[in-house]
């Protein structure tokens, strides 16, 4: 029996599609469902909460204390989604053009901190970022190097090597979010990349372009479904980012997913924080209409 | 305008090893300015590898390339004086057909005006006018391939490459591509340097062909003396149909000679071979070149003494098997001796194919300037 048309065959599609529609249904549908039900009630007491179809949340969600936070980590993520691609492109553009007896090696790289828990990986940032830690370290051993030389030719030694701050700041949050994030903008990337035909580059170079004219008229326009596809699964989790912010951020770096957070647990305010987390989820909504809507545009592209 | 008599491209000891692999092996070759020159071999003879260090794709292990007296080390595709057609056309998806004819002019900075125009022209050449605004998807495999073309034409090149240009055409448009390929080539005298597995593509198009065995020049000659006068085995099995029988050479002298074939008998020519007596040679007989005659009739031995003079060139045999072609029809032949023989026979008029049929007894005989003498 084929299974090609599931209009055709009704029932033994239900068997096989329905404990996974159940179970998303369950535990995913149900539990947003009342998160979004939430934000549009108010509390009554210490733990109950009535759903009164308020707005008032969404009203505080939208003064400017909330919005400015919201809109500082839009920019944060879209910056780190920026240095992603352009640290990943190249990236993707090596494991591509890597000979068959490295790239699964190349690959793995890419992936394996996928392997290793989120919070090690922060950790282990931060005793390198931190003001005894081995980036500190190496940066006061170029000093002092500096300051030796300079007395050798008989200048004045440097003042001494004071620690740089490079953890619990903004510039640590955008390291630490484009650490985490890369491997997400590098696939997409490579996979892109793989399915180009290897002669469409070659006939660019036969036509007298070089190798930047290249990349830029042949091999990013054609690459770039994957571009854009790197940019969304990049973008996405780290305008949700939580943990980076909260572990190596100061007390400027906060990002909207540390104020969400904030309104659960320690304010005990759970129609504010379903907004808030709304806010998000609206937010993303309209990044995946944007993609969804270009996708269709494309077909009238073709000028 | 090149020099006609100055080889445009010249391929000097040139070896191509990828890793113990050795894919081009110690090749020598002068390409005539304005001539269509045919790189003919089976899959992984070398033949794409050649193309491709003209190109500039690959690099020679050993040896050197000259274009237009120019050596080639060093330098890059893009700064080339050729052009390539791809096998997979390789036309650019996401720009239109005027698009793609004018990149290689946009990236060298011609001008707007002068670039349309080309363009139009080049397009005019390939009978696609009328296409510039269209996108490579809306279109047929032909007419990407003309696109394809139109794109390196427009170039001006001194040398245009094309790498197994008709081998994803279906049967009829590839036979209209080689006549319009060869007819393209007069009308603008550029030089041509195809590569390709077909015979029949390269017998037609061709003013010279090389066949490549195995990396090495298995011969270079024009397409008719490549049929009819194969240099050795390889040649002239690859090239056509060729009934091929081991012997000894038992006579040879200025102007005839003799081979004992075990199974087929002796086999007369009308000319010397200059090989040594006694010598292990191989004979080539092609199928169309044998004629059919029912048994016991005299005609046939009157015809063998008529063609070879000095002694009947004739077999006997039983037909074990035959094709129907339309044009000609093939016999399996089992020769008294022993071994198999192809025949081919034009079906003259409509019935001709009833002459014979399985297992009639037939005798054959061929010309004494038909069978080739190899010595390898």
């Amino acid at each position: 029996m084929s299974l090609q048309n599931w209009q055709e065959h009704k029932r033994p599609f239900a068997a096989i599609a329905g404990a996974p529609i159940l179970w998303l249904a369950l535990f995913f549908i149900v539990p947003m469902a009342i998160v979004w039900a939430y934000s549009f009630g108010e509390n009554s007491g210490a733990a109950d909460i009535v759903i009164s179809g308020t707005l008032h949340n969404y009203k505080r969600a939208i003064e400017a204390l909330y919005l400015s936070i919201f809109f500082k980590s839009l920019a944060v993520a879209a910056l780190v989604t920026l240095i992603c691609l352009i640290v990943g492109f190249p990236v993707a553009m090596a494991i591509t053009f890597a000979s068959d007896k490295w790239r699964p090696w190349l690959l793995l790289g890419v992936m394996l901190p996928f392997w290793t828990n989120l919070l090690i990986r922060t950790y282990a940032l931060m005793t390198v970022l931190g003001g005894n830690g081995y980036a500190n370290k190496a940066l006061g051993a170029l000093w002092g190097s500096a300051s030796w030389l300079r007395t050798l030719v008989g200048l004045q030694p440097l003042e001494v090597w004071t620690p740089v701050q490079l953890l619990y700041n903004n510039f640590a949050v955008v390291l630490g979010l484009v650490y985490v994030h890369l491997p997400f903008m590098v696939l997409p990337l490579y996979s892109a990349l793989d399915r180009l035909d290897r002669s469409l580059i070659e006939a660019s170079l036969d036509l007298g372009a070089g190798h930047l004219r290249t990349l830029s008229r042949i091999v990013m326009p054609l690459a770039a479904p994957g571009i854009f596809a790197g940019i969304m699964i990049t973008l996405i989790p780290a305008l949700g980012a939580y943990l980076t912010p909260d572990l190596m951020g100061g007390t400027d770096s906060q990002m909207i997913a540390n104020v969400i957070e904030r309104q659960f647990k320690r304010a005990n305010d759970w129609p504010f924080g379903a907004a808030l987390s709304f806010m998000l989820i609206y937010a993303m909504f309209a990044l995946v209409a944007l993609q969804s809507l270009r996708g269709r545009r494309k077909p009238a592209q073709v000028h | 305008m090149p020099d006609p008599a100055q080889p445009i491209i010249q391929i000097r000891n040139v070896t191509k090893r990828f890793g113990k692999v050795t894919a081009v092996d110690n090749v020598s070759l002068d390409i005539l300015a304005g001539e269509f020159f045919v790189l003919l071999g089976p899959s992984g003879c070398g033949k794409t590898t050649l193309l491709r260090m003209i190109a500039g794709f690959e690099l020679p292990t050993e040896g050197q390339i000259l274009i237009d007296g120019q050596d080639m080390a060093g330098i890059p595709p893009n700064k080339r004086p050729v052009n390539m057609v791809f096998q997979s056309y390789a036309v650019f998806p996401h720009m239109s057909v005027a698009d793609n004819v004018g990149y290689g002019l946009k990236i060298a900075g011609t001008g707007r005006a002068e670039r349309d125009e080309r363009v139009r022209e080049a397009l005019e050449l390939v009978k696609l006018h009328g296409f510039a605004d269209r996108m490579p998807d809306q279109m047929s495999g032909g007419q990407r391939q003309r696109v394809a073309l139109a794109r390196s034409l427009v170039m001006r090149p001194k040398v245009l490459l094309l790498d197994e240009p008709l081998s994803a055409l279906d049967a009829k448009l590839r036979a209209q591509m080689q006549f319009e390929l060869s007819e393209l080539q007069d009308q603008v005298g550029i030089t041509f340097v195809t590569v390709t597995h077909d015979q029949d593509e390269a017998l037609s198009m061709a003013g010279r062909i090389a066949v490549i065995n195995k990396g090495e020049v298995a011969q270079l000659a024009a397409p008719s003396d490549l049929y009819e006068y194969p240099a050795n085995r390889f040649v002239a099995d690859f090239v056509g149909s060729v009934n091929l029988f081991e012997g000894k050479l038992t006579l040879d002298e200025a102007d005839k000679a003799a081979v004992d074939c075990p199974g087929l008998g002796r086999v007369y020519l009308n000319h010397g071979v200059t090989g040594p007596h006694g010598a292990d040679v191989w004979i080539a007989l092609r199928p169309e070149k044998i004629y059919l005659h029912v048994p016991g009739e005299g005609k046939a031995i009157r015809a063998a003494a008529q063609d070879a003079p000095d002694g009947y060139n004739l077999a006997r045999g039983q037909i074990k098997g035959m094709s129907y072609l339309g044009d000609i029809t093939l016999y399996e032949i089992k020769l008294d001796g022993g071994p198999m023989i192809r025949v081919s026979r034009p079906n003259l008029s409509r019935r001709d194919q009833e002459h014979f049929t399985w297992d009639d007894r037939v005798s054959m005989h061929w010309r004494a300037d038909s069978p080739v003498v190899l010595l390898n």
